[in-house]
């Protein structure tokens, strides 16, 4: 009965608590009370703590309240008769647990003991924003925490391929005597990492907290919800991440006090053992804890209590089909064949029909399939795919045709890599060997066009090619429309359209944010241009993407139309009333949370910095991305910060309203390499062509006083322009 | 009710009672047998004692009055009467309570300070009253005051309903003019009303009834326990121990009995005085025990965990150890006959209240400003008379129980300090793990067997997985069984309630206090529909009360304010109405219209309990709930019963007065040929 676990959760708790004290006077002692104590590129101090008590710990001495508020949450243990209620205690002991756990991970990170081998630690920003956006397109529909270890390695691999099958990530931990499901996946070689959606985070029930303040972080950074505001951020938790725990083997007290603080976030657990079970619903949405003791139903058993919505669309193939296979690669010595790369002619087209030319469902394979050839070797091919709909335009061809990538890399066994007459594609021997076969990418496609595309595209017809001569005559064809549609994108300017299209897809986490999305300004998470957004307000008229008549235009320089403050206005909670397109300065865009890159003011260089995502380190500005993220987000006005798109630097437009791209001072050497020459065409434009040159990077620059030291010696044209403001 | 009839279900209370009936005066028992069938016109409700033209006596021969009032206006105006007693009772309580918190705002009162700051934040702020930068003190005065303004006001509506219930429900009040302007305005117009030559209108009268009760749930009731909540403490889960075997043979007993708990907490805090304690010692005792005897009894369980010595019936009974040092009264419910049996051995009754003197009691005037000292010195009493006692005859009859429900530690309960909340027992209703929720309360009656009815309602609905609330008396009933330990779920309570008792870890039966405790299962109710899922309205959901032996007026007046608030409320026994073919089907049946509430009169507790059950089945398919995931059928198909039976009623024409009316001897009533 729930006696059990509460008796166990508040037990375990209580040794929790005492191990985080154990480990403050440690840390107080070894180190002191000054040291700083944090977690890798976080700007959520300890995330636990921040969101339940808005307590922001950057040293080991600022741990004391949260600990004596750990203490206080515990309750004694249930008495064994005439016992008081226990499950408010047993849910309170689990937050106390969460709040020990992550004092814990975070002492061993002062001491250099985390991350475990061989697994990820703690979950950091950068992570949380990527795989942010994919729980929001509902690519990830869920999360799960599996603790423990199977009762044989192939069991554990079964579980994980269900759930990867279904698109969950896995967060794999614990142990059970001493036995952790990351060996026993690494023992069967399962590739683990973000991209397989396997992630080991460490070997004891203690780290499972960085699944879970990850999952907290959500809860502020993109259900925008304030720090301190605990219960709004574990109903969001609850009603936004649909996270659950798997535990595996015998269930201790310690799983059972971290189950009981997933349990506040409305997480349930699902164990393989005859454990006791908490039915009545209330906390999280259905059950509590259930013991599902059949391995091959437990998958199924998970989702069906936490609720989650996979929509896993039947595609026809011989080999799981899931996004969870995207980032998976096919090693040489894994690969049955190849097409494309250097190896042979590949490409991948999609063409806009009349309606009575397409055969929907057709799929035709034109030379010698997958079998004739060696081991190792490679066939040229083409994926040519014949689309028709009564929505569909010329212009929307691009979109389907970028995503061809992904649907491919969703076939497990399946890789694929690069876009049109560029793009190389591997095929696994075990997929080979389950029968995976060249028809089956014409399986894919249809299957998958019809179902995200579905509103625009009545028809979808493929031709899978393999014949050189074929492959050479269509990939011709192909190119003159690749030209065509280069041309068409290249040319538009701001001016040339009468409307910019809106993005609110992220206001469910940042109600105030609204995005405008211009010809020469792509969206800031750089997934959305303005066909992109053209095409999906065709696809959705009611969606998030709605086209702005830009108005009168009131500032040319800083891009502020009457048209675009006012449609802002009304979609931003009446919070936003003037908005430049081109400027960081003068009422810049407002950013939500899904910014590739920050651009920040750098006042003593007299120009802007910009910092990917990525890059890790200390900037000029004195901040990390993960810090400066938090300055720029949630959908406020921050004059001299702003969140772009990583590809608005070559933009025409690019600062427009503040100077242009002389303005530009500083940039990781990451982002260098990323634009190369298609910088250099553009500073030649502006009248610089060395100008790459001369900005900073990380190698000659971390500090502003470094900065200016460095464009002073280069000769920057910042420094030459008028002051900045 | 026969002779025969067994007068308790209690052995501790049958051990005692040959001892406590072999005395002059016997026990409420034996003087119920004395005073044999009762008049018939009295009981049915239709003796009209207003004008001095009468008495009058309403039978079908004589259906007018002198004044030519019928069996309707009668009994309606002087039900009503009874329901402005209760009402009144609730008030002054509330009101005692109010003034406490002034004094000890003003820094008038000696021994009481605001105990629950968090809860007079949460109360201030219900009442619109600033708490930012403020004292306690400040903040407290300001409510009290308000809280005051309340008894008398002459505008407007009092406070709480609007605040409170759901605004469906407020709107159904306000356009039935139900909602008091003062709870005092209320009591004089229905004295007014009543009076002679005034309402003559049944329904208008009943109204007002219903109007009047208001100011007992929304008004009286409510502040008394949220005043005492701020001023003593919100009660936390406690263990404890009932019924008579808690007494002490080697401590001074004192029992405190009655139902204000502000000098009750007093006497507690004296009882644990180091000075009081030695002399407690010097006088060979090893400690002074504080016990309670009705509402007193769940004032201190609640708060303070002190044990509790039984219920209404119980008092003589208490006396009759021999081991009670002192027996300290205030209001409500004390029976004078305690001073004759105090008299056959060594037991002090002290009154305190300048409302309730009993001739023969040592009376010791309560004042909050002395509230201590006079404490202190009551104690002193009972100390000093410990010495006096003869020989001792505790029944070894004792039970532990866990009390101390709120509606505030139910959100803990239920979720915990982060994630409290009403879900999960919204989600036990609506999922049909729980068929409804019902509330038993109220007192004992010699008229039913002593806690016979209120266990046998009780445990009909725990098999059927209806959670049981009470309060008062019949929460002290189901104590001395052991229905209020969490162990019991699993012998009484059926598969799906089980399932939600383990889950939390509370009891199938929730003490949740004293009887103007009963407001805390108002706002219980208003934060089942605010959760949601269970409709829009107080009516709409699935629960019912009942107060299976009810006693006094008081109980009227809260059966009353339930009905008004849209419960389905099963009273027994009948209320005195019987004689009205109109005033029955209105309160059974019309009321319904207007409230969304009514009243039953089944007397077997049983198939009272099916009543009510049938009425959460009824609402469960107004709010399309899923069917119930244990179902536990309680009606076999031959069995099965009608609706709300009126009460069963013998009016025998044609005679001219009770003699054929009730078949028994005129020299047993009154109303009759008298001498």
């Amino acid at each position: 009965m729930s006696k059990i676990i509460a008796g166990a959760a508040i037990r375990g708790a209580h040794e929790i608590v005492s191990q985080a004290e154990a480990m403050f006077e440690r840390a107080r002692q070894e180190k002191s009370e000054d040291t700083k104590i944090e977690f890798p590129d976080t700007a959520y101090y300890l995330p636990m703590a921040y969101a339940l008590m808005e307590l922001k710990i950057e040293t080991v001495g600022q741990l004391k309240p949260v600990l004596e508020h750990a203490r206080d949450l515990l309750a004694p243990i249930p008495a064994d008769d005439l016992w008081f209620p226990y499950l408010g205690h047993a849910l309170d002991s689990g937050i106390a647990t969460l709040l020990a756990e992550e004092i814990i991970c975070a002492g061993r990170y002062l001491f250099e003991e985390e991350p475990q081998d061989g697994c990820n630690g703690f979950f950091t920003d950068t992570i949380l924003r990527t795989l942010g956006i994919q729980l929001v397109d509902g690519r990830m529909p869920g999360f799960a925490a599996i603790l423990g270890a199977a009762p044989t390695n192939e069991i554990a691999v079964n579980i994980v391929r269900e759930l990867q099958k279904r698109q969950i990530m896995v967060f794999a931990g614990s142990s059970t005597d001493g036995v952790s499901i990351i060996d026993q996946l690494e023992a069967e070689n399962v590739e683990m990492g973000w991209d397989t959606y396997i992630v080991p985070f460490g070997r004891d029930t203690i780290s499972t907290i960085y699944p879970l303040n990850w999952a907290m972080r959500a809860a502020m950074t993109f259900g925008g919800i304030d720090p301190g505001k605990a219960r709004d951020c574990l109903m969001y938790c609850k009603n936004r991440v649909f996270a659950f725990a798997v535990a595996l083997g015998e269930v201790d007290d310690f799983k059972y006090a971290t189950a009981a603080g997933a349990i506040n976030m409305g997480f349930p657990a699902i164990a393989d053992t005859e454990i006791p079970e908490i039915l009545p619903t209330g906390i999280c949405t259905y059950e509590h804890v259930v013991h599902e003791l059949d391995h091959d139903n437990i998958v199924p058993r998970c989702i069906e209590v936490r609720g989650v919505k996979v929509t896993v669309s039947e595609v026809d193939i011989p080999v799981s089909f899931s996004a969870a296979f995207e980032g998976e690669r096919v090693r040489k010595e894994d690969m049955q064949l190849q097409f494309g790369g250097k190896y042979s002619d590949a490409f991948e087209f999609v063409h806009m029909r009349e309606m009575d030319d397409v055969e929907d469902g057709k799929v035709e394979v034109i030379g010698p399939d997958v079998e004739s050839v060696e081991l190792g070797d490679a066939l040229p091919l083409g994926l040519y795919i014949e689309v028709a709909g009564r929505e569909m335009q010329q212009d929307f061809e691009s979109i389907l045709e970028r995503q061809v990538h992904h649907f491919i890399n969703y076939a497990m066994g399946a890789f694929h890599m690069g876009q049109r007459d560029l793009i190389w594609v591997r095929i696994s021997k075990d997929a080979f060997e389950a029968g995976f076969r060249l028809k089956h990418f014409g399986t894919i496609l249809h299957a998958r066009i019809h179902d995200v595309y579905g509103k625009i595209v009545d028809k979808v017809q493929v031709t899978v090619i393999s014949d050189p001569a074929k492959v050479k005559e269509l990939m011709g064809e192909a190119k003159v429309s690749y030209a065509e549609r280069d041309a068409r994108v290249s040319d538009m300017t701001d001016e040339s359209v009468e409307e910019f299209y809106s993005c609110s897809l992220c206001q469910s986490f940042a109600p105030n944010h609204i995005c405008v999305i211009s010809p020469e300004r792509l969206g800031l998470c750089g997934a959305y241009n303005w066909l992109d957004g053209k095409a999906a307000y065709q696809i959705d008229p009611s969606g998030g993407n709605q086209p702005i008549l830009k108005g009168k235009l009131i500032d040319q320089d800083a891009g502020i139309w009457e048209g675009i403050n006012e449609f802002v206005y009304n979609n931003s909670n009446r919070t936003i009333d003037n908005v430049s397109i081109y400027s960081v300065i003068q009422a810049p865009m407002t950013s939500c949370g899904c910014f590739e890159c920050i651009l920040a003011l750098v006042p003593e260089a007299n120009g802007f910095m910009i910092v990917n995502r990525e890059f890790p380190g200390e900037t000029p500005c004195g901040m990390k991305f993960s810090t400066l993220a938090g300055c720029v987000g949630g959908g406020n006005q921050t004059p001299g910060f702003l969140g772009v798109g990583r590809l608005y630097v070559l933009s025409r437009k690019f600062l427009y309203g503040d100077g242009g791209l002389k303005r530009l001072v500083w940039m990781p050497k990451e982002l260098k390499s990323f634009f190369a020459e298609r910088f250099i065409e553009r500073a030649t434009e502006e009248g610089v062509p060395d100008l790459m040159d001369k900005i900073a990077d990380e190698t000659v620059a971390t500090t502003g006083e470094e900065l200016v030291e460095y464009l002073t010696k280069t000769g920057h044209p910042a420094l030459e322009m008028e002051a900045v403001f | 009710m026969t002779e025969e009839m067994r007068r308790t279900v209690d052995p501790a209370a049958e051990a005692l009672m040959d001892k406590a009936g072999d005395s002059e005066i016997g026990t409420a028992y034996d003087r119920h047998v004395s005073q044999g069938k009762r008049c018939t016109f009295g009981e049915k409700g239709v003796c009209c004692r207003i004008c001095e033209m009468g008495p009058c006596r309403i039978s079908p021969k004589n259906p007018r009055g002198i004044c030519g009032a019928d069996a309707a206006t009668v009994a309606s105006r002087h039900l009503i009467r009874q329901v402005a007693a209760g009402t009144a009772a609730h008030a002054d309580h509330g009101h005692d309570i109010v003034k406490v918190l002034l004094m000890t705002a003003r820094g008038e009162s000696q021994g009481y300070e605001i105990k629950s700051e968090r809860r007079l934040h949460e109360v201030a702020k219900e009442w619109d009253i600033e708490t930012e930068g403020r004292t306690k003190e400040a903040i407290a005065e300001e409510l009290a005051l308000a809280a005051m303004a309340q008894f008398n006001n002459l505008d407007g509506e009092i406070h709480y309903p609007a605040a409170r219930a759901p605004e469906a429900t407020v709107k159904n009040w306000r356009a039935h003019g139900l909602i008091p302007v003062g709870v005092e305005h209320e009591i004089v117009e229905t004295l007014h009303r009543t009076h002679e030559g005034v309402d003559a209108d049944y329904v208008n009268i009943l109204k007002h009834g219903l109007r009047t009760s208001m100011g007992d749930g929304w008004a009286g009731a409510m502040l008394a326990t949220d005043i005492g909540d701020i001023l003593f403490g919100t009660p936390e889960p406690v263990r404890s121990e009932v019924n008579l075997g808690v007494l002490k043979q080697d401590h001074v007993n004192i029992v405190v009995h009655g139902h204000e708990p502000t000098l009750s907490e007093m006497v507690v805090a004296a009882s644990r005085d180091p000075e009081l304690l030695e002399l407690a010692k010097s006088k060979g005792a090893d400690g002074i025990l504080v016990g309670g005897i009705c509402c007193t009894a769940n004032e201190i369980l609640m708060r303070q965990g002190a044990p509790v010595v039984g219920n209404f019936l119980h008092q003589e009974l208490a006396i009759a150890t021999g081991a009670v040092d002192v027996m300290l009264v205030d209001v409500q419910c004390i029976i004078p006959a305690v001073i004759e049996h105090a008299g056959r051995f060594h037991t002090k009754v002290i009154t305190t209240s300048k409302k309730a003197h009993i001739r023969g009691a040592e009376h010791v005037q309560f004042h909050e400003d002395k509230a201590f000292d006079i404490a202190k010195e009551i104690v002193r009493r009972a100390v000093e008379n410990y010495p006096n006692r003869g020989p001792v005859d505790i029944p070894e009859h004792k039970n532990d129980l866990v009390a101390g429900f709120t509606v505030a530690n139910t959100f803990t309960h239920l979720g915990g300090r982060y994630r409290s909340s009403f879900r999960p027992l919204n989600d036990a209703i609506i999922s049909g793990r729980l068929r409804g929720v019902a509330a038993v309360i109220g007192c004992n009656t010699v008229k039913k067997t002593q806690d016979d009815s209120h266990l046998r309602m009780v445990k009909e609905f725990l098999k059927h997985d209806v959670l049981v609330i009470m309060t008062g008396c019949a929460a002290t009933a189901c104590a001395k069984v052991g229905l209020l330990q969490p162990e019991s779920a699993r012998e009484y309570a059926g598969e799906g309630l089980q399932e939600i008792c383990e889950a939390v870890g509370i009891p199938p039966v929730l003490h949740f206090g004293s009887c103007v405790d009963n407001s805390r299962i108002l706002v219980a109710l208003c934060e089942m529909i605010k959760e949601g899922g269970l409709g829009e309205k107080l009516s709409d959901l699935p629960i019912a009360g009942a107060a299976p032996e009810a006693m006094c007026e008081k109980a009227i007046a809260i059966g009353f304010y339930c009905v008004t608030s849209g419960a389905f409320v099963n009273y027994a026994p009948v209320m005195r109405i019987e004689g009205s073919d109109e005033v029955v089907k209105f309160l059974t049946e019309d009321v319904e219209e207007i409230t969304g509430g009514k009243f039953s009169f089944e007397e077997d507790p049983v198939k009272a309990a099916h009543l009510m059950m049938e009425h959460m089945e009824r609402k469960r398919a107004d709010l399309k709930l899923r069917p119930l995931m244990y179902d536990t059928p309680f009606l076999k198909q031959e069995e099965k019963e009608p609706a709300a039976p009126p009460p069963e009623r013998v009016m025998v024409a044609d005679s001219d007065d009770m003699e054929a009316f009730a078949g028994l001897p005129p020299s047993h009533h009154c109303g009759g040929k008298q001498p």
